[in-house]
C-alpha cells in the first residue's frame, strides 16, 4: 500500500508523517505523532473522546483521515497548556472535579476550549448544547457544566 | 483493487478524470466531503478498499452564494459554516434548522448537506428540508453538468441517481420572495443526537394571507423522502386555516409508507408525519407573516 506523506501544522510546530490512505486522524496523531492525549472512544463520532481542532473548527479526529490534514493547522490536547502551566479551563476542571476516570477530559476540554474561542460568556443552554457530541460516564456533566461557566467567568474577569 | 487510494484533486475535470480512469481499471471510487458518513461506514458495513477522492479542495465545491436570484451550496460545504451565514439563515431558516439537527459541534464542523444527500439515509434530516425548498442538484459529468431535482436524486436507501463517473458539485436554491419560508420540524425520542423518526419539510408563498405556493417534504416515513404535491394541493388557494392544515396531514399520511423499527411503529409514525406537517406549515406561516 503506498503511504501518503504529509506536512502539517500540530500544536502550533511543523510536523511530516506518512500514514496509510484510510488511517484516521486519530490513528496518525496516536501511532505516527505519538501524541495519545486525544482518546479513542468509540470511533463513530458519537462520544467526542477524540475532539480536535481543524483549521480552528471542532471535530472528531476519528472522522477524518490522516491524508486530510495537509497544510492545516491541527491543535489537540497536549497544545492547551502552556510553558507557564495548566490552562484556566483544565485548572478548572480540577477544582470542580470535572473528570473521575479521565478518558473523556482531554475531548471535553478541547471543545470546552472551542467554545469558550468563538462564545466567551456562554450560558448554560449553550454549554449543553455545544457539549452535546461529548459523552462522559462518570460525572453526570453538572460538575463539567460549571467548570465550563467557572472558567469562562474567570478569563473574562481575571481575578 | 486490493488496496485503498487518497487523491485530493484541485479542479472539477481533475476528480472526473480520476473518477473515468479508476472506473476503467475496474477499481471502486469513493468521493469524500466531510466523511462523517464514509469514515464510519469504511469501518464498519464496508471495507472494501478503494480510491478516496477528497472533493474539499475544489472551488466549486467550496462555494457558499448568496445573490440576487440563487444561492448555491457547494457539496464541500460543512453545515457549521451554514449556520454561520446569516443571510442563508434569514432566506431558509427550514433548511439551516434541518442541517443544524444533524449529529454534534464536532459533526456540524464537517459534514455537509450534500453528503447527508448523497448518502440517501431514509432518515436524513437534510432531505426532506432540500425537497420542500426545491433546491436542485448541480452534477458534474463528463460531458459537462446535469441537474436534477432533490426529490429525484434519491433512488432508494443509500442510492441516489449518480451515474458512474460523476459527482455532485452542490445544490442550487432560488432566492425566496420575502413572503416565501420554510421549516423543518422532526421527531426524536431524545431532543439532541438522535435520528428522525419522523420529519417534515414545508415551504409555503403567501400574497396578503393567501398561500399561492406550497411544497410538503416527509422523511423517515418511506425508502426515501417524497415530496407530496396532493399536501401542497390543499393548501394553495387557502389562508392556510386549520381544515387545510388538517388536509394536508392526512395528505402526508396518505402518502407515508413507514416500516416497523425501534424507532417506532409504522402506525406510529404515520398518525406522526400528519402532525408535524401541521405544525411546520403553521411554523412556515408565522414566518411568513414576518411574526
Amino acid at each position: 500500500m503506498t503511504k501518503i506523506h504529509v506536512t502539517t501544522t500540530v500544536n502550533g510546530e511543523a510536523r511530516e508523517y506518512l500514514c496509510e490512505p484510510n488511517q484516521s486522524m486519530l490513528d496518525v496523531l496516536r501511532d505516527e505523532l505519538g501524541l495519545t492525549g486525544t482518546k479513542e472512544g468509540c470511533g463513530t463520532g458519537d462520544c467526542g473522546a477524540c475532539s480536535i481542532t481543524v483549521d480552528d473548527r471542532l471535530v472528531c479526529a476519528c472522522l477524518m483521515l490522516g491524508a486530510e490534514a495537509q497544510d492545516a493547522r491541527i491543535g489537540t490536547i497536549e497544545g492547551i497548556a502552556d510553558e507557564s502551566g495548566l490552562h484556566i479551563l483544565q485548572s478548572k476542571f480540577l477544582e470542580h472535579a470535572a473528570l473521575q476516570c479521565g478518558i473523556c477530559t482531554p475531548g471535553f476540554i478541547v471543545a470546552s476550549k472551542a467554545l469558550l474561542d468563538k462564545h466567551p460568556n456562554p450560558d448554560e443552554t449553550t454549554i449543553r448544547y455545544w457539549l452535546a457530541g461529548n459523552l462522559c460516564r462518570c460525572t453526570g456533566y453538572d460538575k463539567i457544566v460549571r467548570a465550563v461557566q467557572d472558567a469562562a467567568a474567570e478569563m473574562s474577569h481575571p481575578a | 483493487m486490493t488496496a485503498f487510494g487518497y487523491a485530493a484533486p484541485t479542479s472539477v475535470t481533475e476528480v472526473l478524470s480520476l473518477l473515468e480512469d479508476n472506473a476503467r481499471s475496474g477499481g471502486a471510487t469513493q468521493i469524500l466531503a466531510g466523511g462523517t458518513d464514509v469514515l464510519v461506514q469504511m469501518r464498519s458495513i464496508n471495507r472494501q478498499p478503494r480510491t478516496i477522492i477528497d472533493i474539499k479542495r475544489l472551488v466549486e465545491t467550496n462555494r457558499l452564494e448568496v445573490d440576487a436570484k440563487q444561492i448555491y451550496i457547494g457539496s464541500a460545504v460543512p453545515s457549521a459554516k451554514m449556520q454561520e451565514h446569516a443571510e442563508l439563515k434569514s432566506l431558509y431558516p427550514g433548511l439551516l434548522e434541518a442541517a443544524d439537527l444533524i449529529g454534534s459541534t464536532q459533526v456540524q464542523g464537517r459534514a455537509t448537506v450534500c453528503g447527508n444527500l448523497c448518502n440517501a439515509s431514509p432518515a436524513g434530516d437534510s432531505i426532506p428540508a432540500l425537497i420542500a425548498a426545491g433546491a436542485v442538484c448541480d452534477i458534474a459529468t463528463a460531458s459537462g453538468s446535469r441537474e436534477l431535482a432533490v426529490e429525484d436524486f434519491v433512488t432508494g436507501v443509500g442510492q441516489n441517481a449518480l451515474a458512474e463517473g460523476e459527482f455532485l458539485l452542490g445544490v442550487k436554491l432560488r432566492r425566496p420572495t420575502a413572503s416565501t419560508k420554510d421549516a423543518y420540524l422532526r421527531f426524536t425520542p431524545r431532543t439532541e443526537m438522535d435520528i428522525a423518526v419522523v420529519g417534515v419539510g414545508v415551504s409555503i408563498s403567501l400574497d396578503g394571507a393567501e398561500c399561492v405556493a406550497a411544497r410538503v417534504a416527509i422523511g423517515a416515513v418511506a425508502k426515501t423522502a417524497r415530496l407530496v404535491k396532493a399536501a401542497a394541493e390543499s393548501l394553495v388557494g387557502t389562508t392556510l386555516d386549520d381544515a387545510s392544515l388538517h388536509l394536508a396531514g392526512e395528505a402526508c399520511q396518505a402518502a407515508a409508507q413507514p416500516i416497523s423499527d425501534k424507532r417506532g411503529s409504522a402506525s406510529y409514525r404515520k398518525k406522526v408525519v400528519g402532525v408535524l406537517c401541521r405544525r411546520a406549515l403553521v411554523v412556515a406561516r408565522d414566518r411568513a407573516l414576518g411574526r
